[in-house]
């Protein structure tokens, strides 16, 4: 259950980063990306996924969040 | 030598691994690496922040270095107690050139040890009483400190001391921060592992001190320098860059820093990053807590002061960005001299570097502007983000090394025959006597500042000054040098 710090990169995508794992990535798909809610099983552009129970209302970047490993 | 191909590199890489036994070639294998500027991701071709093998020589240093000698360290109306036996920090005292304004002993501690200098009953009973006294004796002794930190040596973790009780309650007493840094050498594998400890003590102990306080006034173009740690005057040839162009420059981390900038950071309207790898903890932290963005910027050569100037100016108004532009075209003139004067002295030469965190693949800009190929790098102690940036500034088929054995850097160097390398102490003499110019990169070499456009004149001074020094060329001993002068003519001759 890393603690994932998630940030918007210069260029509008958002980077996944977990310091103990020196893990920064960014994503490339978000299952749930609604007004409503955030998050489900997130897709990075290593190939790995995460996976977070929907966050509601859409958190604010930068923040950090609790994930699962998928 | 002529260039290298990636397949040349290759074999000298197999060549170079050829020396371990089976488990330790497959371990260090994974720490060298042909750059390929296609990948995207630095850990599809190379393995960083790993522990060092056991029996090779590694360059590495501990966590108390990275927090004490890097962090803390610089902070300079702050007194940082080497809380141990007495040698980690006395061989570590003013050894970085961290430059900085004030009277020592008085309002300024920087280069001074404080140490708690453990001995065997410290040990046995514990030593919180000890600290307890010295923070009364600095209290004393210097009056004008604006706080303490405690830097923990290996022995506080083994021993099991509560720091963090003793400072609480010194705080109350001083009404002064007593901050306890658990930055014990053991931890990690290397002194990244002391930054992140560091950061994060100044994170939870100082940074929030002044969230209720809206006495600061404030004005739009605040800026906080981080990660500049003044090393010769870096911070201040960066620092006048940011003024000129219109920003206001509230803190300086930590390079002739002090607490009551720090504690000022989060007023900032954006915070430059320089050494990404020390200081990127506090920077994320700062924009998730307080919304200030940061940036990273490189204040190496022309090129790169350019591009980072206008990525700074692209956060302000127009009139930061007018600034900038004007900043870049003031300086030019004496910049483009600098470059007429020693490009065709360095034009072509290949420079081989083995530094920190930062360094590694921030001077290939510079060392670019003066006509002057990079042909190897890599990080003591840098992480899978630093080669990910490092990747795109190198050339193709170069070479990268992790955390590098003496060795393995021996052996690359007779190979690849560089006209000059940039590395620390630990390797000055070593190449020095093999007959390569060599230029310590962490201290400048007791030159600098090498940051802005002023430094880049003294760094090209430096780097001319060291290649084209005639000593190189009397290293052979005379008989030696008459025998290879005859093979040469009978080489001619036939």
């Amino acid at each position: 259950m890393p603690n994932v710090m998630i940030r918007r990169n210069d260029d509008g995508k958002l980077s996944f980063y977990v310091a103990k794992k020196d893990l920064e990535a960014s994503v490339v798909s978000v299952e749930t990306d609604t007004r409503e809610s955030w998050g489900g099983e997130i897709q990075l552009d290593d190939g790995s996924r995460y996976y977070i129970d929907p966050v509601s209302p859409p958190p604010a970047f930068p923040t950090t969040l609790r994930f699962k490993r998928v | 030598m002529t260039e290298l191909t990636r397949e040349d590199t290759e074999a000298l890489i197999q060549e170079v691994l050829e020396v371990y036994p089976e488990k330790a070639k497959k371990d260090r294998a994974k720490h060298l690496a042909i750059n390929d500027q296609e990948v995207e991701q630095s850990k599809k071709c190379i393995t960083s922040n790993r522990k060092s093998l056991p029996g090779v020589m590694t360059i590495r240093g501990c966590a108390y270095a990275g927090s004490k000698g890097v962090v803390w360290g610089p902070i300079k109306d702050m007194i940082h107690i080497s809380h141990g036996p007495v040698g980690c920090g006395q061989y570590s005292r003013a050894g970085r050139r961290n430059y900085y304004i004030g009277v020592t002993g008085v309002n300024a501690f920087v280069t001074m040890n404080f140490t708690s200098d453990f001995q065997e009953k410290d040990i046995v009973f514990g030593g919180d009483k000890k600290l307890d006294k010295i923070i009364d004796e600095i209290e004393t002794l210097f009056p004008m400190n604006k706080g303490v930190s405690i830097q923990s040596e290996c022995p506080i973790g083994l021993i099991g001391d509560d720091i963090e009780a003793v400072a609480k309650k010194k705080t109350k007493e001083h009404d002064k921060p007593v901050v306890p840094v658990r930055c014990e050498g053991f931890r990690g594998v290397s002194q990244s592992l002391g930054h992140h400890i560091a950061n994060d003590s100044i994170r939870d102990w100082v940074l929030d001190k002044r969230d209720n306080d809206d006495s600061f006034a404030s004005t739009p173009y605040d800026v906080s320098i981080i990660g500049d740690y003044n090393i010769g005057g870096d911070a201040w040839s960066s620092r006048t860059l940011l003024e000129e162009m219109g920003l206001r420059v509230v803190a300086q981390w930590s390079g002739d820093g002090t607490l009551s900038e720090m504690e000022l950071t989060p007023k900032v309207k954006l915070n430059l990053l320089h050494c990404y790898r020390s200081m990127n903890y506090i920077s994320r932290h700062m924009e998730e807590k307080y919304g200030i963005p940061w940036v990273e910027y490189n204040f190496f050569g022309p090129t790169k002061i350019a591009e980072s100037l206008r990525k700074i100016a692209s956060h302000f108004d127009d009139k930061i960005k007018e600034g900038a532009e004007r900043v870049i075209e003031r300086y030019k003139a004496e910049y483009e001299a600098v470059i007429a004067k020693y490009r065709p002295r360095l034009e072509g030469k290949r420079v081989m570097l083995y530094v920190g965190g930062l360094r590694p693949r921030h001077v290939i800009g510079a060392y670019e502007d003066l006509g002057m190929e990079v042909v190897g790098t890599g990080y003591e102690f840098g992480h899978n983000d630093d080669y990910d940036r490092t990747i795109k500034e190198m050339g193709n088929a170069t070479l990268i090394y992790d955390d590098v054995t003496g060795y393995e850097f021996e052996e690359f160097v007779k190979k690849v025959k560089p006209d000059l390398i940039g590395s620390g102490i630990k390797e000055k003499y070593i190449f020095q006597k093999m007959g390569v110019p060599f230029r310590q990169m962490h201290s400048w070499d007791y030159s600098g500042p090498y940051h802005g456009y002023d430094g880049f004149a003294i760094f090209a001074r430096d780097m001319d000054m060291t290649l084209n020094n005639p000593c190189w060329k009397n290293i052979q001993v005379p008989w030696k040098k008459a025998a290879t002068e005859e093979a040469e003519q009978l080489a001619v001759g036939a």
